[in-house]
């Protein structure tokens, strides 16, 4: 009897959720081949709900991808002798190699600061650069140019109105990712919000991986790199000499 | 059609790559340069990190200067013997050259030497084979299209000991200039990542005084075997050849430098010389202004602790 009453306690908090999501992908892998040129991630689910649905506040739905994240080096030139060297450096300790949000609104109409500070959504909050060095005035220019440069690469997309959500209820977005992803997983969230308030949330991975030749080929490379350069110059030396040869005989 | 590389982790366009290859190829061909001082800022332009531009490159050059050294060897233009002395030199400098690279980058400052080694070196030898060409040409358009002849004048290069007789070349010269010329180059070829034909190329011409009929297939001789230890260095160290890369570029690269060497048999020297500073000036002008102007993006990303 005690069982049975720790296992509705701890049942409570979930039960109490009015909303939850459910969810379906387009596909849960990414399989980089030989031909991959990028990629379109379909999100698409329902908000299941126990209760009629709230009027006074419309329910907004915020998604998320973050691929895997790792330190970077930012270096900012200035001129010496009348030339452009690099002068300062800043390590930005955490920045996702692809990091996409989409909203059903304005990010700041549908999440409140607070709630982005603690979920880290918002581009700014998902990056975070510790350790500048003191006589490096202001840092936060170094983390501006991270989101800057990955955002003109596309690898960091805002996505504001970017999803779309019928009857309160069913949603969908499409989010594109590049061709030079990092393998790895990509953690995708899916929030639901009223009034700013995160509701409801759920979390899935998408794992990027490469496959067939292309694995092969970058196991290789990292596990018996003298090999692999054995490998590369075996081919090289076989197409000169084939090259060669082929065009004495297309000539004689 | 997009096909995507496994090292560089990027997609690009098959036909570009070939396109690319088969246009470094044909300057391998013609110039007896390994192309790397072309190839690898178009590899930069269409977007292949710079590590695996500067590795994978190297990597195809093999490929190019063996289809064009094969071509020299019918013809009897490769000094063997010489090409083994530059290439002792050589391999010891890459060694060197390597340490000085991997150092610099560890302190962030590789690509500003790189482009200070391409504009002070492209622009000095340039600048010079421009001038001594266009007085060649001058000088055979007065004297009705045929040559003077002129004595070899005897320099400091003659003075040295450990003579050596070269027979291809027709020279009878001390060993110390050409190690020291092949350890020069090796050095840079390593800094620069490329084959280093173009310091090479006007280094046997002028300082060691070879004929231009050998000066080419040698040099590629030497090439290969540089950049044949620069790939294999960069495969182990950093993991930066992409062989699918190369693959694409050495399908071009090999054609091309077939028919590089056909349209080079075809011309004069001279002509031969001037297109080639010509070449070497406008790659120079380019870099120049990329470190005297202001650039665009002041800020630069990189792995912590590589490039």
């Amino acid at each position: 009897m005690r069982l049975l009453w720790s296992i509705l306690f701890i049942l409570t908090p979930l039960a109490s959720l009015a909303e939850e999501v459910v969810l379906g992908l387009s596909q849960d892998k990414v399989a980089i081949t030989t031909s991959f040129d990028g990629s379109e991630i379909l999100i698409f689910g329902a908000v299941k709900r126990e209760t009629p649905i709230l009027e006074d506040s419309p329910l907004e739905v915020v998604i998320t991808i973050t691929g895997p994240s790792e330190p970077v080096t930012v270096r900012r030139k200035s001129r010496m002798f009348g030339i452009w060297v690099n002068t300062d450096a800043v390590e930005v300790d955490r920045a996702p190699s692809f990091y996409a949000v989409a909203t059903t609104a304005p990010l700041s109409d549908v999440l409140s600061e607070t709630e982005d500070l603690r979920h880290k959504v918002s581009i700014d909050r998902a990056i975070r650069s510790v350790g500048a060095p003191d006589n490096i005035a202001n840092s936060a220019l170094f983390t501006d140019a991270v989101i800057r440069i990955r955002r003109e690469a596309d690898l960091y997309q805002t996505l504001e109105s970017g999803v779309a959500l019928d009857q309160q209820t069913l949603f969908r977005t499409a989010i594109d990712m590049p061709s030079n992803l990092t393998e790895g997983d990509y953690v995708t969230r899916i929030f639901l919000t009223r009034d700013g308030q995160v509701v409801s949330s759920y979390e899935t991975t998408i794992a990027v991986q490469k496959v067939g030749l292309e694995r092969w080929l970058f196991v290789l490379s990292r596990q018996q790199p003298f090999w692999y350069g054995l490998l590369s110059l075996a081919i090289a030396i076989a197409a000169g000499w084939g090259a060669s040869t082929a065009f004495r005989l297309l000539r004689g | 059609m997009q096909v995507y590389l496994p090292i560089a982790e990027v997609s690009v366009n098959i036909f570009l790559v070939l396109g690319l290859g088969g246009l470094v190829g044909i300057l391998s061909g013609m110039f007896g340069v390994g192309g790397g001082f072309i190839l690898t800022p178009l590899l930069f332009f269409i977007g292949i990190p710079p590590a695996v531009a500067v590795a994978t490159g190297a990597n195809q050059i093999v490929a190019s200067s063996i289809s064009g050294v094969l071509a020299h060897f019918r013809r009897r233009t490769v000094d063997l013997k010489m090409g083994t002395v530059l290439l002792a030199g050589g391999l010891l400098g890459a060694g060197l050259g390597i340490g000085v690279f991997n150092y610099l980058k560890s302190i962030g400052q590789v690509d500003l030497l790189v482009n200070l080694c391409y504009v002070v070196f492209l622009g000095i030898i340039g600048a010079l084979m421009f001038i001594e060409s266009l007085n060649a040409i001058r000088k055979s358009r007065k004297a009705g299209g045929k040559p003077p002849f002129v004595r070899r004048q005897r320099t400091w290069v003659h003075a040295l000991p450990f003579k050596m007789r070269f027979r291809t070349s027709g020279l009878y010269i001390s060993v110390i200039p050409p190690l020291g010329v092949g350890l020069a180059v090796g050095v840079l070829a390593a800094i620069m990542g490329v084959g280093g034909g173009f310091i090479m190329v006007p280094a046997m011409i002028y300082i060691l005084g070879m004929p231009t009929k050998v000066v080419v297939g040698t040099s590629l001789f030497q090439i290969i075997f540089v950049t044949a230890f620069t790939t294999m260095l960069h495969a182990t160290t950093n993991y930066t050849v992409d062989v699918m890369l190369a693959l694409l570029l050495l399908i071009g690269g090999v054609i091309g430098a077939q028919l590089g060497t056909q349209i080079g048999l075809r011309m004069k020297a001279e002509q031969l010389r001037i297109l080639l500073a010509l070449m070497v000036l406008a790659v120079c002008g380019k870099l120049a202004l990329e470190l005297l102007l202001q650039p665009g993006e002041l800020y630069s990303l990189a792995p912590v602790g590589g490039d």
